[in-house]
């Protein structure tokens, strides 16, 4: 206990308190651009960690990331575009509230559930981080292998119109994942000896071709009329006591939301762009009314951002109880530990808890600091957006997309191959494919083949590798609930008629 | 392109490039302007780090600003093949290179898109040799215990690592050939994973630079180093050699300029590395690092060396 009050003492300091202000400021800002990830913007702040102690440098960090998951938001109502692969669920419900005048108030509902996402994120480190730890190292390759198999099956019940439709766009995702080096082999496969292609597709460049550019172009062909439906006028602002009563008043879709934002946080390498997306499915899922989701309903909002903002301290626990990277921006906060000495584990926990405790306290104050700082800014980024002209809006949106694309990797093929993507995506969303199975399809392609070819490999002294997939309790879970969720997707409505 | 490279003919290389040095660049005219710092890897990484680490200490030598920027895909490929192709050879372009990624992938690959020889290499700065460790449970108490159970159990043993045709898969099979284990080895993508593979229990043991085993402390036990001597940061952990094994090996990180870059620059970037290095063994040491200063013509006979060591492997 001495040490939690000596560590909230220590954060409590002015100076902290205005990192903290500056880093979820900044942070915002950098999650709102299309591109600009929360991985990169951290890698940018290294060097000044350099010349901070080691809570300082924590503490900065920290209200950068939780920041920049919150900022994703922003581009995600106003404009349908997932600002940081984790929000992409944000888009589902966000913006077809925007296109009904209701922006800022689902602004207010995305900042006060991802308030709660942070805060709850930051308890569960605080008092779980040791058992949960434990669940995390339960996830091995053949585990991985049936995490992924049961993502997959979201893409029929996150699809909108048919299913099939659904699955081919994940099969098109799929394909496209397996350009490049492979994860697992080293082979080089459909890069057809042009050398760039060795790099294969990133995520962020298909997140930002799938989902931006198609926009813009369906803004440009429907000019005028497209923006202001997209910004919605003469709303009444924030509403904020409205949201704060929509966000509670579905408590079983936030805690649900939570929850699974938090497991899937410790899973190592499944990462913050799929948790929004099963946290909307689980909440579409268990709604009374699923067909209203897609359509401006805010508790997929809640359950978006809520489950995302869980996962900034969520994946801290794998972290820093085992030093185990549970999403990619925390590579960059393992490397700034490492080098101020600071070795992960639960010595961290009992040689420096004042600093351990300290940095995760950090995140729950980052995490109540974007009331004010997001609204404001949302206010901005809003006022912005409405104000602007069409034809300098999508113009502009089109070459901060393009910078942020080149950023990622400073690669110039890669703002080609996003563009080649967007008109792709354009062409394909008249035909009824939406971008987001794709992504998905994207995103866990490669951990589903990484998890097989790993177990099979460890099989290799059996007659019969692939009973290894078979072999844990865990993956056998995995299989029912997969089977589970095929099940309810096939017969949803007979389900419905017994409920 | 010859290995036998020496400073003259380095420099009349660079004059014969054509690019724009009819005079010889003196060293008050470098850097005229900011230096491009390319890492070829993701950010976080121990190249990112090291980098993040260096550039405020070379802005302040040089006077100029430094940019790192990541390039990442293709376990560096790509960033090695367009500097190979676009970068100007005037000092002001600079990139990580690591081995022994450079010399395996062009073998191991139909189109790796660059050459081995196709940089002039300022200096290898740093070493991370190779570790073979276990999780602190486990009943391998020494290699001997390890190598005894894989001859009697062949490839029942999994070592993880990471990547393919990687230095972590090459030391496994350099390993495997040399102790006579039959293990099996599970390519994991990158470092960052492997933590969690040896403490869940996913794999038998480890091959991995030795900052892993000096981060992960107690809760893994050293096997063996694949260094010339016992690392001070792992005093109880004993070398392949020591136990009777040939084996010295691991990363070896430094940086490059573009072919035909004049020679002066070089050294002067060179001196540069090594100053740093200084600065840096404070905080990198005690991760498990070994500072080095391999430059000229000993950076290009490394790259034979390794070659040597693992090209059978590679071509097979």
């Amino acid at each position: 206990m001495d040490v939690l009050i000596a560590a909230a003492l220590a954060v409590m300091q002015p100076h902290m308190l205005l990192i903290v202000l500056l880093g979820v400021t900044a942070g915002l800002f950098v999650g709102a651009l299309p591109g600009l990830t929360a991985t990169m913007a951290l890698a940018l702040m290294l060097p000044f960690t350099f010349a901070m102690d080691a809570l300082e440098g924590l503490v900065a960090l920290g209200a950068v990331y939780m920041g920049t998951i919150y900022g994703g938001a922003f581009t995600a109502i106003l404009i349908n575009t997932p600002g940081t692969p984790s929000s992409i669920a944000t888009t589902f419900d966000g913006h077809p509230m925007a296109k009904q005048g209701r922006a800022l108030e689902a602004i207010s509902i995305a900042t006060i559930a991802s308030v709660v996402g942070g805060v709850v994120g930051v308890t569960f480190l605080l008092l779980a981080a040791p058992p949960l730890a434990q669940l995390a190292l339960k996830f091995g390759p053949s585990e991985m292998f049936w995490v992924a198999i049961l993502g997959l099956t979201l893409i029929g019940s996150l699809a909108t119109g048919s299913v099939l439709k659904g699955l081919l766009g994940g099969a098109i995702g799929l394909i496209i994942g397996t350009i490049g080096i492979s994860p697992i082999g080293g082979e080089t496969r459909f890069t057809f000896g042009w050398v760039p292609l060795q790099a294969g597709i990133s995520l962020i460049v298909a997140l930002i071709g799938l989902f931006v550019i198609p926009e813009l172009l369906s803004m440009m062909r429907q000019g005028r009329a497209a923006i202001d439906t997209t910004t919605g006028l003469g709303d009444g602002g924030f509403r904020f006591g409205t949201a704060l009563r929509t966000v509670f008043a579905k408590p079983v879709n936030l805690i649900r939301s939570c929850v699974v934002g938090q497991i899937i946080a410790i899973i190592p390498g499944a990462g913050g762009s799929i948790t929004s997306l099963v946290a909307y499915n689980e909440a579409k899922r268990g709604s009374d009314d699923p067909d209203s989701f897609g359509k401006g309903n805010p508790e997929g909002l809640v359950a978006s951002e809520s489950s995302n903002n869980v996962m900034v301290a969520g994946s801290m626990v794998p972290l820093l109880t085992l030093g185990i990277p549970g999403a990619p921006p925390d590579a960059v906060i393992l490397g700034v530990m490492l080098l101020h000495g600071l070795r992960p584990g639960l010595d961290l926990f009992a040689e420096t808890g004042v600093l351990a405790n300290g940095f995760i306290m950090s995140m729950g104050l980052a995490a109540l600091m974007l009331i004010p700082v997001g609204l404001l800014g949302g206010r901005l980024i809003y006022q912005v957006i409405m104000r602007t002209p069409h034809y300098f809006l999508v113009p502009t949106i089109l070459v901060i997309t393009m910078l942020g694309t080149y950023a990622l990797r400073n690669n110039l093929v890669d703002v080609a191959l996003m563009l080649g993507l967007g008109v792709v995506g354009f062409g394909i969303r008249g035909l009824g494919l939406d971008a987001a199975p794709i992504v998905l399809g994207l995103i866990l392609g490669t951990i589903a083949e990484q998890g097989y070819v790993q177990t099979i490999l460890g099989g290799m002294a059996m007659d019969i590798p692939q009973l290894r997939l078979l072999e844990n309790t865990l993956s056998q879970i995995l299989i029912v609930l997969t089977v589970a969720v095929i099940g309810w997707t096939a017969w949803p409505k007979s389900r419905r008629r017994k409920d | 392109m010859k290995k036998t490279m020496n400073t003259s003919f380095a420099c009349m290389l660079g004059a014969a490039a054509g690019v724009a040095l009819a005079a010889p660049a003196y060293a008050q005219d470098f850097p005229e302007r900011a230096i491009e710092y390319i890492i070829p890897f993701n950010p976080g990484g121990e190249s990112d780090i090291t980098a993040r680490m260096q550039e405020p200490m070379m802005e302040e030598a040089l006077g100029v600003g430094v940019n790192v920027r990541h390039q990442p895909g293709g376990g560096g490929a790509v960033a090695w093949a367009e500097f190979q192709g676009n970068a100007e050879p005037d000092g002001h372009e600079i990139i990580g290179i690591n081995l022994p990624h450079i010399v395996g992938q062009p073998i191991q690959r139909d189109n790796a898109g660059y050459e081995t020889e196709g940089f002039d290499i300022i200096t290898w700065f740093h070493f991370t040799p190779h570790v073979l460790v276990v999780r602190a449970d486990s009943p391998f108490q020494s290699l001997e215990d390890l190598v005894a159970f894989a001859k009697e159990n062949p490839q029942s043993l999994t070592v993880g690592g990471s990547g393919t045709f990687s230095g972590n898969h090459l030391e496994t099979l350099r390993m495997e050939q040399l102790t006579e284990a039959d293990v099996t080895y599970i390519p994991f993508t990158g470092t960052g994973p492997l933590p969690a593979a040896i403490l869940g229990g996913h794999v038998g043991a480890v091959i991995s630079n030795s900052t892993l085993g000096v981060q992960m402390g107690d809760d893994v036990r050293v096997l063996a180093v694949a260094a010339e001597e016992r690392l001070d940061v792992l005093p109880d952990a004993p070398t392949f050699t020591e136990l009777g094994y040939d084996i010295v090996g691991g990363t070896f990180r430094g940086v490059a300029a573009p072919k035909g870059t004049p020679q002066e620059r070089i050294d002067m970037l060179a001196d540069l590395f090594t100053d740093m290095n200084e600065t840096m063994a404070e905080r990198q040491v005690p991760m498990g690092f070994q500072m080095t200063d391999i430059r000229g013509q000993a950076a290009v006979d490394l790259l034979a060396r390794l070659r040597d060591q693992y090209g059978d492997f590679l071509t097979q």
